[in-house]
């Protein structure tokens, strides 16, 4: 049979199942393929806190949305234009997502009696009309898998199993995606039980095969390759990304590393990836808790590694005291903040920007440090770099705001070339820096960077001690002299409006914008998603989006006073715009939502079409 | 551990320029001399030396010390001083705490110090009193202690330090006295040369929040009957003529004090710091009744197991062995692993 087949310039797939049906890999591996045909990508996985919620329920749902396009895109995509629903539960948690005439591929074999009460259904919504909007491809995906294996040497649960290589091969042939990298995938994972390898290849081209003959899927679609730069690319997750960019930094700074990390999503993937990068000089420390991750973290900073600590909100509160103590020694630290939703334990796995209140100021005493953020996966690689460039330079503590969205989100990344990464090499002190040309003066500061020399043990002739209790400019004797006490507070304020951060770079393509979007962080792709689509239509608007939020571009109070409204979109309830307020004297509008999911370019673009039609 | 440098040093070279301000008469003044006075004996220059600290009276340790010294927050030095000796193996880290910085707020990072086995030496300074905070009682203070905090006594049973770190797997253990500077320095001698971390209990006095809290120990009229002087190899008796001693009661789990001239000689506990089983040194640990009696001093467990130090940096070791090429290369060759496309 010959399938018609036609082009589409995007797609949005949502995979969803439940969390022991392997949507996240299947996901993963959809992406993959998707890249090897040089598609632009953009992710956005959702999956529970819980390891196994009861299977079969509303909260057990897992899901992976891919979004892909022959043209540069910005997000994982507002509604799928296809869900993959592998039982009523990924159905109902899902559907309300989904626009009207979007496709649904369901497996009808889940659709039990007992699974359809499990979330209340009491009709099957594929027999009640309530779907008659979408086109639903009822599959039978369990029974047809096992079919298929019938022959090979598998159990019957891992043939069950194996029903996700089978809906990946049916959606690998609907779009028409190059499937070698998955075969290879399934040969490496499987590397020990070649009976699996066999069994899940078997499934994956049983789902293709079924695309290519049934009646049911009469079409088949292309979406053809991006016009991206030219240059080596991989599919990359922030957090990859960010644990790639600590190996950059080591070996950039010519530095050994030190990460202390005590577990916590959605920070523990960095953790485990620098574990396997041991070559590079860097050691990994799983410590007993946050405060001890950190207080080793400073040790060994103080001893002259890069010192660098990952965890997420919960664990950035834990580790405040210590950040306190490193503003006092003005040693260089990083701590990597992957936001999660809050208060307390909140939602684990969902994303949201409500640290940087406390990045800025959640500490005792005047404590300023430098705060930066990545926009997207991808930028994570050069935020952390950045992170320890201003730590090494100017010998503070940075804190690193991601979050969950960009940390687990994924895109297409033009790797850079190693020779291209800013060099981060420092000199420690060596030799003594007072006048008299024997004591050293361990806080006479560098007069750019008000920076002091970074003298590690070791060093003969600079034996020193500094400590918590406020010292004495520059020979760091204790000290309780009301003046120096302020003038070192205004020292470390001064040190940090000291670095050098580049200005902010306003995106107005025809220049009549009268609204600026104010954005940091995560934020980056839907609201330029949003302003792209809101200039198709007519409309004028700009963009300007913070990397750096302490301090702030030198040039921010300017490219805010040229615009008449500043909107602020944050997944918070405004943390930057108070800043911004304060600051700047501007009467900014904040927008702010915490549903613990990304914004969507659709609901942006309808509020700032509000904001520039109406001021 | 850091490897011997001839070189000659004397007390003076390691004392600082800071004046010392403990109040006078305290027991820190003592620790301070003997630590200074020890510090030639290790052959180590001064730039390898490094006091962490936390908070408290002790914990002003560092300042005192012309060493590297880091005075950091209340209860992290072990964490500090792990990340510290973990990344630096060429140096010689000690730790200054207190019993409230230790055992109270630092409490998990000392337990955790001490199942890595670190390679730290740990001295804490025992007043059983929170010094700096100006006398409120600590996790070693005795039940019913009344202080400005506890005006009708304390509820809290106390913890036994050395059981403590007993329990957490500590490799050395020893209990020593801050008025007694020659046993001080044996003791310090013996940490210094083991290998991971060693746990040195010193009984201090603060003589102005909890003056006389180890009197009996110290007082010639007593100590002699009180104090336990334990020595590797040799049978433990004590007592002014030697008339106490220590036997393996028959049936019993622990060890328990007799009149020596009651019991066979070859029923004496012959100490042996090397036994490899806890239940020893913990069994040490436990003669002592509240009255300060039977109080054993001196090195209770000295037993060789890796460092975390050493098996951190073996693996780091190992790892860069096996890599080729320069770090500029493989950092090109980790960025391009895994799947990758290419546009021309
Ligand atoms: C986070 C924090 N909490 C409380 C304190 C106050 N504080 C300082 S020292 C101390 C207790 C010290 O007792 P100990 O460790 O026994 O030392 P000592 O003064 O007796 O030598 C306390 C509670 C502090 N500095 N930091
Ligand atoms: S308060 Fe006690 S421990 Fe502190 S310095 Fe005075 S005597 Fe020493
Ligand atoms: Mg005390």
């Amino acid at each position: 049979m010959t399938k018609q087949v036609r082009q589409l310039d995007r797609v949005v797939i949502r995979f969803a199942g439940d969390s022991g049906d392997g949507m996240q890999l299947t996901g993963d591996r959809f992406t993959s393929e998707t890249a090897q045909l040089g598609n632009d990508i953009s992710t956005l996985p959702n999956f529970p806190a819980e390891i196994r919620a009861p299977a079969g329920t509303l909260p057990g749902v897992s899901s992976f949305q891919v979004h892909f396009a022959d043209y540069d895109i910005l997000t994982p995509g507002d509604a799928p234009n296809v869900l993959v629903a592998m039982n009523p539960a990924a159905l109902k948690a899902n559907v309300g997502d989904l626009p009207r005439g979007a496709a649904i591929i369901v497996n009808t074999d889940e659709f039990t009696k007992r699974n359809l009460a499990k979330v209340g259904y009491t009709v099957s919504p594929l027999e009640d009309g309530s779907l008659e909007g979408y086109s639903v491809h009822p599959v039978g995906l369990t029974s047809m898998t096992v079919g298929a294996l019938a022959d090979h040497d598998v159990s019957k649960k891992d043939a069950e199993r194996a029903k996700n290589m089978f809906a990946l091969g049916l959606l690998s042939w609907m779009y028409s995606r190059p499937y070698e990298s998955t075969i290879t995938f399934l040969e490496r994972k499987f590397a020990a039980r070649p009976e699996l390898v066999s069994a899940n290849i078997a499934a994956f081209k049983a789902g293709w095969n079924f695309g290519e003959t049934t009646e049911d899927f009469a079409v088949r679609y292309e979406v053809k390759p991006a016009k991206m730069p030219p240059g080596t690319y991989r599919n990359i997750t922030g957090n990859a990304a960010l644990a790639l960019g600590i190996v950059a930094s080591a070996v950039r700074s010519k530095l050994p590393v030190f990460l202390g990390a005590y577990p916590i999503t959605p920070a523990s993937d960095i953790l485990h990836e620098l574990s396997k990068h041991k070559r590079f000089g860097i050691t990994t420390m799983q410590a007993e808790d946050e405060i001890a991750a950190i207080g080793a973290t400073l040790g060994a900073a103080y001893g002259g590694a890069l010192g660098i600590t990952t965890t997420s909100g919960p664990g950035v509160a834990l580790k405040g005291e210590t950040i306190s103590l490193a503003v006092a020694l003005e040693l260089p630290l990083v701590i990597v903040d992957v936001q999660r939703a809050g208060p307390s334990t909140g939602m684990p796995t969902k994303t949201e920007q409500a640290d940087l209140n406390m990045a800025l100021f959640g500490r005792h005493g005047e404590a300023p440090v430098a705060v930066i953020a990545p926009k997207s996966p991808s930028d994570c690689f050069h935020a952390i770099i950045e992170a320890s460039r201003i730590a090494l330079t100017h010998r503070t503590p940075v804190i690193l705001l991601s979050d969950n969205y960009v940390a687990n989100g994924s895109e297409p990344w033009l790797l850079p070339d190693v020779e291209s990464l800013p060099d981060l090499t420092v000199e420690f002190a060596t030799a003594p820096n007072g006048e008299d040309g024997t004591t050293f003066l361990p806080y006479l500061r560098d007069p750019e960077t008000l920076a002091r020399p970074w003298a590690i043990p070791g060093t003969a002739g600079l034996e020193h001690r500094i400590g918590g209790l406020e010292k004495a400019d520059k020979t760091g004797d204790i000290s309780y002299d009301p003046g120096n006490h302020d003038f070192m507070v205004r020292t470390r304020a001064a040190r940090i409006e000291a670095i050098q951060v580049p200005d902010v770079e306003v995106e107005d393509p025809d220049g009549e914008a009268r609204v600026l979007v104010l954005g940091w962080g995560s934020t980056y792709g839907p609201i330029g998603a949003a302003c792209r689509a809101l200039r198709q239509r007519g409309h004028s608007v700009a963009q300007a989006h913070l990397r750096h939020l302490a301090p702030m571009p030198g040039n921010l109070g300017e490219v805010l006073g040229s615009y008449d409204r500043v909107v602020i979109p944050e997944m918070n309830l405004g943390q930057l715009a108070h800043v911004i307020r304060a600051r700047y004297l501007v009467d900014a509008i904040p927008y702010n939502k915490v549903r613990g999911l990304p914004f969507t370019a659709a609901e942006l673009e309808s509020m700032l079409e509000d904001v520039v039609k109406n001021g | 551990m850091a490897e011997p440098v001839a070189v000659k040093l004397t007390i003076k070279d390691f004392k600082s320029d800071q004046e010392v301000r403990w109040c006078p008469g305290c027991g820190d003044y003592a620790i301070l001399a003997a630590v200074q006075s020890f510090m030639p004996e290790l052959g180590i220059p001064r730039e390898r030396i490094v006091f962490v600290s936390g908070i408290g009276c002790s914990s002003r340790f560092p300042y005192y010390m012309n060493t590297y010294g880091l005075h950091s927050i209340h209860g992290r030095a072990p964490a500090i001083a792990t990340g510290l000796s973990v990344s630096r193996p060429d140096l010689s880290v000690w730790v200054v705490t207190g019993d409230g910085d230790a055992l109270s707020i630092g409490g998990n990072h000392l337990i955790h110090a001490l199942r890595r086995n670190v390679n730290l030496k740990i001295l804490l300074f025992n007043n059983r009193i929170y010094g700096l905070t100006k006398g409120q009682y600590s996790p070693t203070s005795e039940l019913g202690k009344i202080t400005k905090s506890t005006p009708v006594g304390s509820a809290d049973s106390p913890f036994n330090p050395l059981s403590l770190a007993l329990g957490a797997e500590a490799t050395f253990v020893a209990r020593t006295i801050d008025s007694d500077r020659k046993h001080l320095q044996s003791v310090l001698r013996a940490a210094a040369e083991h290998e991971g971390s060693a746990f040195v209990e010193i009984y201090q006095n603060c003589n102005i929040f909890n003056d006389g809290a180890f009197d009996e120990l110290k007082d010639a009229g007593t100590r002699d009957d009180y104090l336990i002087r334990l020595e590797h190899g040799q049978p433990i008796t004590f007592g002014k003529d030697g008339q106490f001693c220590v036997v393996h009661p028959p049936g019993g789990f622990g060890l328990e004090v007799r009149e020596t001239a009651s019991v066979s000689p070859a029923d004496i506990v012959v100490h042996d710091a090397g036994v490899a089983e806890p239940a020893y040194a913990f069994a040490l640990s436990r003669l002592p009744g509240e009255d300060l009696r039977n109080t054993p001093i001196g090195v209770f467990r000295q037993v060789p197991r890796p460092s975390y130090d050493n098996l951190v940096h073996s693996q780091v070791e190992a790892a860069k062995a096996k890599a080729t090429g320069t770090p500029e290369e493989q950092l090109a060759g980790l960025l391009t692993s895994g799947d990758t496309w290419t546009i021309i």
